[in-house]
């Protein structure tokens, strides 16, 4: 048995340890939010939060979780500052298709955790390794600005 | 030169199959739904139920093209809908959502607009007039009297009645024959900026998408795909693959070996120890091969047996004070959309149901009815969301083989490709070449053009149409035997190449390469003639208003002429494509090692009356990001028979960084409304080649950019 918590919630998988994070999510825990689309973490649609810290869950394996707080696009909406993105992604109206938009939202929390009012440059850094075809590399740059300056605000307003 | 594209769309029409009137024919599940329920559901497109909903029923697929919008939009603007009170769901594959341009219930050739228009607005204004007479009867007032507005029906007094509340009223009335339609100027809903019904399922992971459809004990497959069509299975290691835990079944279908287990990681790792060989023959295709026979194809062209595109005047020009020639060519392409190709299929007895995201529902329920050896009746499609599609969701390969895999297991089966298997597995963009030959005069002005292009023809090889009788195939020779230039004298022929790859259509088909084709070249010409780019082409355009608009208004937009900062230059293209007009001008630089940096797009865009702009900003943006990858990086290179790519380490795409600004302006029409999904990507990758040229003196004729070649510059 491997424990772990996802969404805040205790989990224990009877699952090969070597299978990778994601496949436990999609497929043992139903939380198919998260996406398949590379397999060697190169293109991003995969991005959890281990502790924390985003990571690509299609190259990372189950055992690697073991102990840890997972948190998942299903449940990042809990968070003020998920819940501000997911708000800014849907004022500007961020996703096409929107099989990537999982994995970019999952990392544009993960750079705001650690960067209030991040720059062009930053999200480039931040973001470079989500792909997303369909091109809305514009609308998320937008959309981050759009929940940092909301997130600042509440601070302000606390 | 219309003729070429009416052929084509006459093509489609005819060639594939009963092309039925798009009709107001209820499809069985809501007859059910109807009979069943107090729900007033006059057509295949609405549903009005008590509560005041109203669910519009799409029959075409998302693919990110926002037609889960746009096809809503059309029902609520003649209905006189609350746009708060309307949702969407997907319709099952029935003929009674044939797209009136394919004659068959598919989303492709960026045709859901031109094609729903005005059967969708005909629906909704067939359901106000219904509603309307409801209302008058139970007021006893004439329905000419009554005007509606969100969602509610209003006499000259101020009484309402609300849509829910005449449900059961006008269903009991018969549908007006002839129901008519607002004048554009009256528009509500269509035109304005409308945010997308599926935003808010997109960004909380409750979005389904192919990939994500689930039944209880269903198996996972993954395969070991044959890397060619004619390859043979060699030797395999069942036994090494039968011992993974949880590995169920190994089944060899005519497309490669499939390993079905409890899940994808089980699945996988069977398929990878199965550590098949196969025997790929003897003629192993390489990419020197491919260039070869395209060079072959051209020349053929060339001669008196060549397939005539176009032709006017002669073929030689007499007068030329200045003579041109350049071949140009671009390599196959992947799509790479982001969700891997996957289908969930069950056959049960005569039964098949799958889970797809699929850009043909129709054309899916008739050959999987084939392939399972079943009526099509008995084919279930449930359309999902596409995570990305670009033409490749309109193949067959995936819903087939999970429909063989399943009814060979006897259990429902997921099929997931892996990213690799995806990459490898064909329906690529063909790859092409030409050879141009041009004449200007002493005044610098073209008095001749000749093209010879080679390609392979996805007519032939798509299984639903074929090469017609003169051998031209319109995909092949869309974008160049159509170029809206005059010049007196043209001949565009085809001659065609048959690598072996199999070819599809990829976002904007043969105008992703014609247009980088024509457009370099003319740049070339005006360059020649020591003409500015764009007055060159301007002076050629003079019949064709609406290329000049919108390439008026790009460089206007752009600053054309005006000073930019050092080392930054502008280049300019411009096509018609799926009835829409799009100019772009791109702004370069080039750094001395040669990195290629695109700053700004600016782009201009006539596509008729419009439905949602916020779309139409995002699909032109989004299309210039998509052809700018494969201006960057994009090949599907062969080598010993088998591709040379697996994944986004070796086929990159543009990510956040490299992503220029771009700036979308969408110029009044009236006229009847174009496509929107493809057209922003044919003059990228000119117009960043025409600045690159520009900026470095350095003409670029074949992509992906040679990165090599501009540091050498």
């Amino acid at each position: 048995m491997i424990n772990l918590t996802i969404n805040g919630k205790a989990v224990a998988l009877d699952a090969d340890p070597e299978m990778p994070l994601l496949w436990a999510l999609r497929e043992d825990l139903q939380l198919t939010g998260t996406k398949f689309g590379c397999g060697m973490a190169l293109c991003g649609a995969c991005t959890v939060h281990l502790d924390g810290q985003a990571v690509r869950a299609c190259s990372t394996p189950l055992s690697a979780a073991a102990g840890k707080k997972v948190t998942t696009i299903e449940g990042i909406g809990a968070s003020k500052t998920g819940s501000a993105v997911q708000a800014a992604w849907v004022k500007i109206d961020v996703p096409q298709c929107g099989y990537c938009q999982s994995g970019q939202i999952m990392s544009a929390c993960a750079l705001l955790a650690s960067k209030k009012a991040p720059s062009d440059a930053d999200i480039d850094s931040a973001m470079s390794g989500n792909i997303c075809r369909c091109g809305t590399y514009g609308q998320i740059r937008e959309a981050i600005h759009v929940a940092a300056a909301a997130l600042t605000t509440k601070q302000k307003a606390a | 030169m219309d003729s070429l594209q009416t052929t084509r769309r006459n093509f489609l029409k005819t060639s594939a199959g009963s092309a039925l009137l798009i009709g107001f024919a209820l499809p069985l599940s809501l007859k059910r739904a109807q009979a069943q329920t107090n729900t007033f559901a006059p057509n295949a497109w609405l549903r009005i139920t008590p509560d005041n909903r109203i669910t519009v029923i799409s029959g075409s697929a998302e693919m990110g093209q926002g037609v889960l919008t746009a096809l809503p939009m059309l029902v609520a603007e003649e209905l006189d809908a609350d746009w708060k009170l309307v949702s969407v769901e997907q319709a099952p594959a029935d003929t009674a959502y044939n797209n009136p341009m394919f004659g068959m219930q598919a989303t492709g050739g960026s045709t859901t607009i031109r094609a729903f228009w005005t059967p969708l607005r005909e629906a909704g204004a067939a359901a106000r007039e219904m509603l309307v007479a409801a209302a008058a009867a139970q007021w006893h007032l004439p329905a000419a009297q009554l005007r509606t507005e969100r969602s509610q029906v209003i006499a000259p007094d101020g009484r309402k009645l609300s849509y829910g509340s005449l449900v059961a009223a006008a269903s009991q009335l018969a549908l007006p024959a002839k129901p008519v339609l607002k004048a554009p100027k009256d528009f509500k809903i269509l035109g304005k900026p409308t945010r997308r019904l599926d935003t808010p399922a997109k960004v909380n992971g409750s979005a389904l998408f192919g990939i994500d459809a689930h039944i209880d004990g269903m198996l996972v497959a993954v395969m070991a795909r044959a890397p060619s069509p004619q390859a043979k299975l060699k030797s395999m290691d069942e036994a090494a693959a039968k011992a993974i835990k949880g590995v169920q079944k190994i089944i060899a279908i005519p497309n490669g070996v499939a390993v079905l287990a409890d899940g994808f990681w089980a699945a996988k790792k069977g398929r990878d120890a199965l550590a098949v060989q196969w025997d790929l023959g003897t003629a192993l295709l390489s990419s020197t091969k491919v260039t070869t026979l395209l060079t072959e194809a051209a020349t053929q062209a060339a001669g008196s047996s060549g397939a005539i595109a176009f032709q006017q005047g002669e073929a030689v020009a007499t007068d030329a004070a200045q003579r041109l020639s350049a071949s140009y060519e671009v390599p196959y392409l992947a799509h790479a959309c982001m969700e891997p190709m996957n289908c969930l299929a069950w056959v049960q007895g005569d039964n098949v149901t799958i889970w797809a995201g699929t850009q043909s529902q129709g054309p899916a329920q008739g050959i999987l009815s084939q392939v399972a050896q079943v009526t099509p009746a008995k084919v279930k499609v449930n359309t999902m969301l596409l995570g990305g599609g670009f033409g490749r969701r309109f193949a067959p390969d995936f819903t087939i083989d999970a429909t063989l895999l399943s009814k060979l297991s006897g259990s429902p089966v997921k099929l997931i490709y892996t990213r690799e298997d995806d990459m490898a597995a064909g329906y690529y963009r063909p790859a092409a070449l030409v050879q141009f030959n041009a004449a200007l005069d002493a005044k610098g002005q073209a008095t001749l053009l000749s093209a010879n292009v080679a390609a392979p023809s996805i007519m032939a090889g798509s299984g639903f149409m074929a090469l017609p009788a003169s051998g031209v195939d319109a995909m092949a020779v869309e974008g160049l035997a159509d170029h809206p230039y005059d010049i007196p004298n043209q001949r565009i022929a085809y001659g065609r190449a048959e690598p072996g790859p199999q070819v599809w259509f990829w976002r904007s088909v043969g105008s992703s390469q014609n247009t980088f084709f024509i457009e370099s070249f003319i740049d070339e010409m005006a360059h020649a003639a020591k003409a500015d780019p764009l007055q060159f082409r301007l002076a050629m355009l003079s019949k064709k208003p609406r290329h000049r608009a919108v390439l008026v208004a790009a460089a206007a937009k752009a600053g054309w002429g005006k000073p930019l900062p050092a080392g930054v230059k502008r280049g300019i293209a411009v096509a018609e494509s799926f009835g829409s007009y799009v100019a772009q001008v791109a702004e370069v630089s080039v750094a001395k090692d040669g990195k290629l940096r695109v700053h700004r797009v600016t782009a201009a865009v006539d596509c008729g009356m419009t439905v949602n702009p916020l779309t139409i900003a995002r699909q032109i943006e989004g299309a210039i990001c998509f052809g700018l990858s494969a201006a960057l990086y994009g090949k599907v290179s062969y080598k010993d028979g088998r591709v040379e790519q697996g994944n986004f380490h070796d086929y990159p795409v543009v990510r956040m960084s490299e992503m220029p600004k771009v700036e979308v302006h969408i110029l009044p029409s009236m006229e009847a409304p174009g496509g929107i999904g493809e057209p922003g990507t044919p003059p990228i990758a000119p117009a960043v080649t025409n600045a690159i040229f520009a900026a470095t003196g350095v003409r670029l004729r074949s992509l992906p950019i040679d990165s090599g070649a501009l540091a050498r510059a």
